[in-house]
Parts: structure tokens; C-alpha cells; sequence
């Protein structure tokens, strides 16, 4: 385990830093007095486990290939973007466009969530991004969204655990939601279900995981807690583009 | 555009937005420039050293009673021709230099002045009825656009804005913002999208003791500037930020709104989400929309508007910038980033993500002791309460209006 301290680091010099440590053979590195640098896990591979004590900067695990990172704290804008595989767990809230194009990986945040979260999320064969979400939930969560899924928790138990506009866009994957949301908060493009064995095996498998990698004391849910949105059509452009 | 005001270009280029952070004692408590500068630093790389700025609010309590003008010039021809303007208009209670430390970060500084002023009595004359306020405006406006080279670009009382083309932390050192005390400071980073960066374009504008800070950009420029033009405001600095300043003195200041209905006139609700408000509510922001239509500010942007009495942190309403909130005790943060805030608060008490259309307000909670009878009245006024109804009853706005308020 190495120990790099961030105070007043600038982001280029931290990152070499996480990669000249990492050339040498390291493989568990812990990030203190991280106060807003970016770029933090970019592109790192399976096999490398990153602890942050403090605020990672934006587009933290943006293109994360299989890494593991655990932030003590809050992250800010565009965690996880565009990321392929690898776990991301965050004692905190986490700020706007998180999970942003995500491509497969898993990502916990305990706390609160901002706006577009799990915009344009997708899947592809083995390939499947997960989001789960302790606390609520801001606006336009899921826009865009072409894959894999989407859980909120809402473990404070707020009446409202999401704002509006969810699923604007929406033409695939699945979010899973414990309370309830109305026909005025989704997009045009999204359908209300009950969730199957089949799904409310994959939420009860997620949340285990959620609360053991967060380390909070289990709590069980009824299946009837949840509703399910999900994209009414299929590649609604699909004859749209057709060269 | 002045020829000194030319355009520089930075040396390298990390595609990023603005960056704003805001600071205040809510009891009024006076904080030196360190550590806004800290916090904007923090935020480096979402700017291009293409402008830096910053207001502060209580750094003139010896003047406190004068509009202190600052001042930029090309020339000393223009300083000479503006100061008879100045002269004409105003009794000066003194004037000088505005201090600067030399730095080779900071590039071709135009001549920085200040004066400390009020209108003559014969001038006021030719106002009836407005304001000493009202003529203050006047000039500013007739400076900025008749004047050949100079440019007012702060006119409050007890506050002062510090801004120009460089790195925010470099435009900090290079006006020594550290042997300032304020208790309010606002701040920003400058990445240019649609106009040059040049000394006048640099954040914060502002207009009598109005500073706004903005990350984004207001889409809906053309026709906030036609609408102000109607009441004498002419945008006279190539950014689209300006009309933020003069809509807040129009809104504010001249039609007496209190601060809530100004920010749901400038981000109003969607219509279908406006439909779904509670009845009074509803009214008044329905009402909002149809008078102010000029006023609604379109396109991306989260804002820190600055006064004497407060800071008001404001986001449109899809939220497409970001905008953190913070409070320890009776200090207020709102910043870009939550690094930012960290830099100088470690231990904040509360943090929050604001939402889309929901201003985070922060208020002098004894004005009397710091801003006096007459603004402190004028203040109450435009912090009452609009009737009761949750902004758009998002779950985050409860929690932010639950920390501020």
C-alpha cells in the first residue's frame, strides 16, 4: 500500500504520481487531502484498488477499465464517464452527469445523486453498467439511457426520491426506483411496471452487494417497495439514420 | 474594443468552463482576500487565463457613504477626458491609483483609478423625482458608452470589484486582495466562449452595488439587452453577463421585487411544471413570466449575484452548470466545485448540490451594525417570503431551502 499525499497537488503531477507508483509493481494506493483534482483513476485496469480520502475532482474512473476506487467523501461532476469496468463506492453524494455514457462497471453512491444521472448508460453483450443509488435522486436521471440499470434506494424514505424528466429519451436498460414516482416526473418515452423474479433477483443480489462494499448494517425490502420504468419502444430511430 | 484591451492567448488549452466561488459572514465578520483566492485557485484549470475577478463587499468603511468608481483606461488622454465628465457630475471626496503589485502573469494593465463620489446637488436637480442611485446609473452608462477609452467598472458603496485578463489567482496577487477585508467575497475564472477576453470582459459586472459572477451563457442575450435598453440600460462590455447585473437593478432596486420573485421571473418554471404549483403560487409565477418575459434568462448558466446585503446563488433551470452549497456556522459557500469550498472550509457543516432554477440566498443577519438603517430596510423588503410553495418540489431543493433559510 502507498500512501500519496494530495495537499496542493496539481491533477497532472498526482496522476503521474498514481502512475509511477503503479509501474513499480503497486497495486493498493490511498489518495489523502484530495481537495478537487481531476481525472483521478482515468483508463486504470482490474487489479488496482484506490482508497480516496477527501473530494476527488471531475471525471473521476472516466474510462476506469477494471479498477477498484473507494472515496471517504464526495465526489463532484462526471464521475465514472464513459467507464468500461471496474467498481466505483462512495461514502457521499455525487454531484451532476454522473455515470455519464458508462459502459459497464458498477457504481455505489451512499448518499444523494445531481442531475442526469445515468445519462446515455449503455450495454452490449457481457457488458453492463450498473448504478446504485442510497439517497435521492435529481433531475433527468436516466436521460438518454440505452442499457443496463439504474437502482434507487431512497433509504432516507423520501416522498419525492426523484425530480422530473426522469427517463427523457430513455430507449433501453431499466431503473429501478423504492418508492413511488408519478406520470409527471418520467419522459414521454417511459412505461411504469412491476419488476419480475427475474429483475427483483438482480435488485436484491445489488443491494447485498451495495450494503456490504458500503459497509452499512443490511436492511430488506419487500418487492412491492419498488416500481420499474422502462423505455416503452425499442430503437425508436432506428429508421431514422438507415443509410 | 480598446487597442489596449486586445486579445491574448493562453499557451495551452484544457477545454473546461468558468469557475465561480462566493464566500460571506452572515454576521458580517471581515475576512481578508486569502482565502477566496485559495478557493478560486483551486478551481485553475476551469479557466484559461483570459479573465479573473473578484467583488468584495465592505472594504470602504471609511467612504462608506461615497459610490466608489473604478476605473479602467486605455490612456491618460481618456483618463482626463473621462475625470471632466466625472467632475461634472460629481463631488470627488478623493481619488487615487487603484494599488497593484506588478506581475508578469498580469499583462498590459490598463490605468486603474478609483474615486470616491457623490452627485451634486445641481445635478440632481435635472432627476426629479429618482434616486441618487438613478443618476449614478446615468453616468456609468454615459461613461461606458460615450467615453473614447474608459470603462467604469464598479460604482457601489462599500464594495469594489478587482478584475482583468489573466488567471483569477494572479489577478487576485497583482490588485493585493489580501490587504483587503470584506465580508463578502465573489469570484470567478474566465474560459471565453463567445467574446474576447479583454480587461472589461472579465467577471464580476456590476452596477451600483450589484457583482455577478456566471458560469455559462445566457442564449437569450439579444433579447434581454433590447428589453433593458428600454429602461436606459445599455450593455456596453461584449458578455452576456451584464444583463444579469442590470436585470437585478431593474428588478430588484427599481421595481422593488424581493429577491425570490426576481430569480422566478430570470429562471421561471417550464409551463407544464408551472401548472402543477400550488394556486397562489402558480398566479405568481405565471404572472412573473408574462411581465418579464424580457427578463427570462435562457441557455446554460449557475451565477453568483453579490450586494451589500447578501449573495444569491442562482442555476438555470435544466441545471446545466454546476453550483455547490456549503455553511459552517455563520459562514455561506457556493462555488463551481466542492473542492473549492474545501480549500477553505474542511469541515463544512452542511453541503449540498443546488438544483436547476432554486437561488441559494445568504443574508447579513444583523444589517443594522453593518449596512445601515436605509439599505437594512430596503433589504427586509426584498427578502420577504413569496407565498408558500416548493420550487419544483424536488427532493434536493427542500434540503438546500432546509440549510439556508
Amino acid at each position: 500500500m502507498t500512501t500519496i499525499n494530495a495537499e496542493g497537488v496539481h491533477y497532472k503531477k498526482l496522476n503521474e504520481d498514481i502512475h509511477q507508483s503503479l509501474a513499480t509493481g503497486e497495486r493498493q494506493i490511498e489518495l489523502t487531502n484530495v481537495r478537487g483534482q481531476r481525472y483521478i483513476g482515468v483508463g486504470l485496469d482490474a487489479g488496482v484498488d484506490i482508497t480516496i480520502q477527501g473530494i476527488p475532482g471531475n471525471d473521476l474512473a472516466a474510462f476506469m477499465n477494471g479498477a477498484r476506487i473507494e472515496v471517504n467523501g464526495n465526489v463532484q461532476d462526471g464521475v465514472s464517464n464513459t467507464m468500461n469496468a471496474g467498481k466505483v463506492i462512495v461514502h457521499g453524494d455525487a454531484g451532476d452527469i454522473l455515470c455519464y455514457a458508462m459502459r459497464g462497471g458498477k457504481v455505489f453512491i451512499q448518499g444523494d445523486v445531481g442531475y442526469r444521472s445515468g445519462i446515455h448508460m449503455k450495454a452490449y453483450q457481457e457488458n453492463f453498467p450498473v448504478l446504485v443509488i442510497g439517497g435521492v435522486a435529481g433531475d433527468y436521471l436516466g436521460e438518454y439511457m440505452a442499457g443496463g440499470v439504474i437502482v434507487l434506494l431512497n433509504l432516507t424514505d423520501d416522498p419525492k426520491p426523484a425530480g422530473y424528466l426522469l427517463g427523457t429519451g430513455m430507449h433501453g436498460g431499466a431503473i429501478y426506483v423504492r418508492g413511488q414516482i408519478d406520470q409527471t416526473q418520467v419522459g414521454a418515452e417511459v412505461g411504469f411496471d412491476q419488476l419480475s423474479d427475474q429483475e427483483w433477483e438482480l435488485v436484491q443480489g445489488l443491494v447485498v452487494e451495495f450494503f456490504g462494499d458500503l459497509s452499512l448494517a443490511p436492511r430488506q425490502f419487500a418487492r412491492e417497495e419498488f416500481m420499474k420504468l422502462y423505455p416503452k419502444s425499442r430503437r425508436p430511430y432506428g429508421n431514422l439514420y438507415s443509410y | 474594443m480598446r487597442l489596449l484591451h486586445r486579445k491574448q492567448f493562453p499557451t495551452s488549452k484544457d477545454i473546461s468552463g468558468c469557475a465561480i466561488s462566493g464566500m460571506m459572514s452572515e454576521i458580517g465578520a471581515p475576512m481578508s482576500g486569502e482565502a477566496i483566492i485559495r478557493s478560486i485557485a483551486n478551481m485553475h484549470d476551469r479557466s484559461n487565463g483570459l479573465g479573473g475577478g473578484f467583488a468584495a463587499y465592505g472594504i470602504y468603511p471609511e467612504m462608506r457613504d461615497r459610490y466608489a468608481l473604478h476605473v479602467m483606461y486605455d490612456a491618460i488622454d481618456d483618463k482626463q477626458e473621462t475625470e471632466r465628465l466625472i467632475s461634472r457630475w460629481c463631488t470627488v471626496y478623493g481619488d487615487e491609483t487603484i494599488p497593484t503589485r506588478p506581475s508578469a502573469l498580469v499583462r498590459h494593465p490598463p490605468i486603474l483609478h478609483r474615486y470616491f463620489v457623490n452627485i451634486k446637488p445641481e445635478v440632481m436637480e435635472r432627476f426629479c423625482d429618482e434616486t441618487e442611485d438613478d443618476a449614478i446609473v446615468d453616468l456609468v452608462m454615459t461613461i461606458n458608452n460615450e467615453s473614447k477609452g474608459g470603462f467604469v467598472f464598479s460604482s457601489g458603496k462599500n464594495m469594489g470589484v478587482f478584475k482583468g485578463v489573466g488567471f483569477p489567482e494572479d489577478i487576485g496577487e497583482f490588485y493585493r486582495l489580501d490587504e483587503y477585508q470584506a465580508y463578502i467575497w465573489t469570484s470567478h475564472g474566465r474560459f471565453p466562449t463567445n467574446t474576447t477576453g479583454w480587461w472589461g470582459g472579465a467577471h464580476p459586472f456590476s452596477l451600483l452595488d450589484w457583482s455577478v459572477v456566471h458560469n455559462g451563457e445566457i442564449s437569450s442575450y439579444g433579447i434581454n439587452k433590447r428589453y433593458l435598453d428600454n429602461f436606459g440600460y445599455k450593455c456596453a462590455l461584449h458578455t452576456d453577463t451584464e444583463v444579469i447585473a442590470y436585470l437585478f437593478d431593474l428588478l430588484v432596486r427599481k421595481h422593488r421585487l424581493p429577491f425570490e420573485a426576481a430569480c422566478l421571473a430570470m429562471a421561471p418554471p417550464f409551463w407544464p411544471q408551472l401548472e402543477r404549483l400550488p394556486e397562489t403560487r402558480r398566479e405568481l409565477a405565471r404572472t412573473l413570466r408574462i411581465v418579464y418575459g424580457g427578463a427570462l434568462l435562457n441557455g446554460p448558466f449557475s451565477v453568483l449575484v453579490g450586494h451589500s446585503g447578501g449573495m444569491v446563488g442562482f442555476n438555470d433551470r435544466t441545471k446545466l452548470r454546476p453550483m455547490v452549497g456549503a455553511r459552517k456556522g455563520d459562514m455561506v459557500y457556493m462555488a463551481s466545485e466542492e473542492g473549492a469550498i474545501r480549500e477553505v472550509c474542511n469541515d463544512p457543516e452542511v453541503v449540498w448540490h443546488a438544483a436547476g432554477g432554486v437561488p441559494i440566498m445568504a443574508h447579513l443577519k444583523e444589517p443594522e451594525k453593518v449596512i445601515g438603517a436605509e439599505a437594512t430596510a430596503r433589504l427586509k423588503a426584498h427578502s420577504c417570503k413569496l407565498p408558500a410553495g416548493a420550487w419544483q418540489e424536488s427532493p434536493r431543493a427542500g434540503r438546500a431551502a432546509a440549510s439556508v433559510q
